[in-house]
């Protein structure tokens, strides 16, 4: 069978194949994975991955699972606020509830204390965006400021609740069951989760950019009566990116009851909950999938960090609220907006042409 | 001629005010109808009404035989009529093509929304057709935000007859723009019209409108005065005399 003809012949296909054209297209297949741009992404997943690994200080492990709780929620804020132009100051009333589902869950069930308490994380999810959908029907009627004013009356009726309630444990909170893991390790199972759900929030974030209701959803921003005229059922895809955001910030909320073993209505249903993580998408570039967390990365890190190595209360939020200034000063749109007008040269001076004075002028010239 | 898209007894106020009283208005499959008026006359409050923005408080809006009357917006569009604004009104921030993408599919279900990407190779290529129809095409990937007011005309044109409308409102199309636009503009409402398109146009260039439409109705104080052919409204008294007597010199001086 392998005589020599048959060899030749195929030693001619293969060459077939591996044309110079074929080899070209090739390359340019590689080259296009191995962009600056996805190899960035790789390299920061990288990153967070061997955090725990090299860094076995636990109170420097805890400032690593907050961070990675914001720069999830922030994520998935941004995936409706920032898409929409909705600023929603109300979603801590989801990450509460997230907390609340896992600590009376885990209480009411009788949970071992222990790994399986996390299969709750999606249910506390779960609950949260079953709570949005009621909350969101009503909320969205309104716009703008009419719109942010709301939903934060909705979540201080949501705080009031929890404190006023017997089955939420009043201001006395909820104790979980108690995870009697070394404290040397504590830490390392819920870091992984909550990366877990920052990755899901970011695939979840760019994969909505990319559909046809994430460029619903921008239209909605620029000109919501416009994108109903031309057939974009506006209440529908409202309320559905409303709803789908309030998942990942009611996972979050569920880990942090689990890994704090005990809940408070004013730590979990906390103003200032709102206020930050809409702060750190802002920060890092509202509307965009890489702004929220990167904003959540620096400030929520920071933050803790500057808590832990300054323990006088005022000094680290001087430092925050500088640069904050910084930032607000140099980079109005936030750093990555920044950056991308900066750097990719094809957009360069048509993005940079649309900062809201040049918007303005044009309108008033007509 | 079958009558496509029929406004009868409408009525709508606002406040005190009637900005429509008792207006009856039909539009012809495949004619080109001009509505003209003076300013205030209800000419965009009836469009309006007919889109769905408005709802009146009376009297019926009926398309291809079916009541659109209160009917939402979207609805109204999705049953092919389209429409652009006096006042540009198009998506800043995002690029020239996304603009036409988020018009392309009239009736799209919002769940199918959720799963399917931005835009298919065949959307991306009609979407860039008719902006090389109008003339924009080598802008697709600007934002928006970044075009002129007359290019900002051009692209509400062009993602109106992205999801192929069956009747096309347009509120002044030539308003504000140059002379050279103007005629570009009325070429490609005569080139569509020829394919098929109805149009229902309000504008106050008088040459516009009597050298485009084959009947025109004239508005006065939120009803519809007369309808005919330009030249049978060109020397109605009635029509001078909304025009004249109303006291409005610039409304006159540009039907002379």
């Amino acid at each position: 069978m392998l005589k020599t003809k048959n060899l030749w012949r195929l030693l001619a296909q293969s060459r077939k194949v591996l044309k110079t054209k074929n080899l070209l297209w090739l390359l340019a297949q590689s080259r296009k994975v191995l962009k600056t741009k996805n190899l960035l992404w790789l390299l920061a997943a990288v990153a967070l991955a061997l955090f725990p690994i090299f860094e076995s200080n636990p109170s420097y492990q805890t400032i690593g699972v907050y961070t990675l709780i914001f720069m999830a929620c922030s994520t998935s804020w941004n995936m409706f606020s920032g898409y929409s132009g909705y600023i929603a100051l109300g979603s801590a009333a989801f990450y509460g509830t997230g907390a609340y589902t896992m600590a009376l869950a885990s209480i009411h069930w009788n949970m071992a204390p222990g790994a399986a308490m996390f299969w709750l994380v999606p249910l506390g999810g779960l609950v949260a965006v079953i709570v949005a959908i009621p909350i969101g029907w009503v909320a969205l009627r309104v716009r703008r400021h009419t719109f942010v004013v709301i939903t934060i009356a909705i979540f201080f009726v949501f705080q009031l609740f929890a404190i006023n309630m017997s089955f939420t444990g009043g201001t006395a909170g909820l104790n979980l069951p108690y995870i009697s893991w070394n404290a040397s390790y504590f830490d390392v199972p819920f870091y992984y989760v909550a990366l877990g759900i920052v990755i899901f929030a970011a695939l979840l974030s760019t994969s909505v950019r990319r559909s046809r209701f994430g460029l619903q959803l921008l239209a909605i921003r620029d000109d919501e009566d416009r994108a109903l005229g031309l057939g974009v059922k506006v209440a529908a895809v409202k309320l559905t990116g409303f709803a789908m955001s309030a998942f990942a910030i009611g996972m979050c909320g569920a880990l942090f009851a689990m890994f704090q073993g005990q809940i408070y209505p004013q730590f979990v249903f906390d103003p200032l909950f709102d206020i930050s993580i809409a702060l750190m998408a802002f920060f890092g570039g509202l509307g965009t999938v890489a702004g929220p967390l990167l904003g959540g990365l620096i400030l929520e890190s920071a933050q803790q960090y500057l808590t832990v190595t300054f323990s006088n209360d005022s000094l680290y939020l001087i430092l925050l609220g500088s640069l904050f200034l910084l930032v607000i000063m140099f980079m109005p749109q936030g750093i990555i907006v920044f950056f991308r007008d900066r750097y990719s040269k094809k957009v360069d001076r048509n993005r940079s042409a649309l900062s809201q004075n040049s918007l303005t002028l044009n309108e008033g010239a007509t | 001629m079958t009558t496509l898209l029929r406004v009868d007894n409408v009525s709508r106020s606002f406040g005190g005010v009637l900005a429509l009283r008792d207006c009856s208005l039909e539009v012809e499959k495949g004619s080109i109808t001009g509505l003209i008026g003076p300013n205030g006359s209800g000419k965009t409050t009836l469009f309006n009404v007919i889109t769905g923005y408005v709802k009146p408080d009376a009297g019926t809006v009926t398309f291809n035989g079916k009541s659109i009357t209160n009917a939402r917006p979207n609805t109204v569009f999705a049953l092919g009529i389209g429409r652009t604004f006096q006042l540009t009104r198009i998506f800043a921030r995002i690029t020239v093509l996304e603009n036409m993408l988020v018009a392309t599919q009239r009736d799209d279900s919002w769940l199918r929304g959720l799963t399917r990407s931005m835009s298919s190779k065949v959307e991306v290529a009609n979407a860039m057709e008719w902006l090389s129809f109008v003339g924009i095409a080598q802008l697709a990937e600007l934002p928006a935000g970044a075009l002129s007011f007359g290019q900002r005309k051009l692209l509400e044109l062009a993602y109106v007859l992205v999801a192929d409308p069956d009747v096309i409102l347009l509120d002044e199309p030539a308003g504000g723009v140059n002379l050279t636009l103007i005629n570009s503009i009325a070429e490609k409402i005569k080139t569509l019209n020829e394919s098929g398109k109805t149009f229902l146009i309000v504008e106050h260039n008088m040459e516009f409108v009597m050298g485009l439409c084959a009947s025109v109705t004239v508005m006065h104080q939120g009803s519809a005065l007369i309808s005919g052919t330009p030249d049978d409204v060109r020397s109605n008294a009635l029509v001078l005399d909304a025009y004249l007597g109303g006291g409005d010199d610039e409304e006159s001086s540009e039907f002379a």
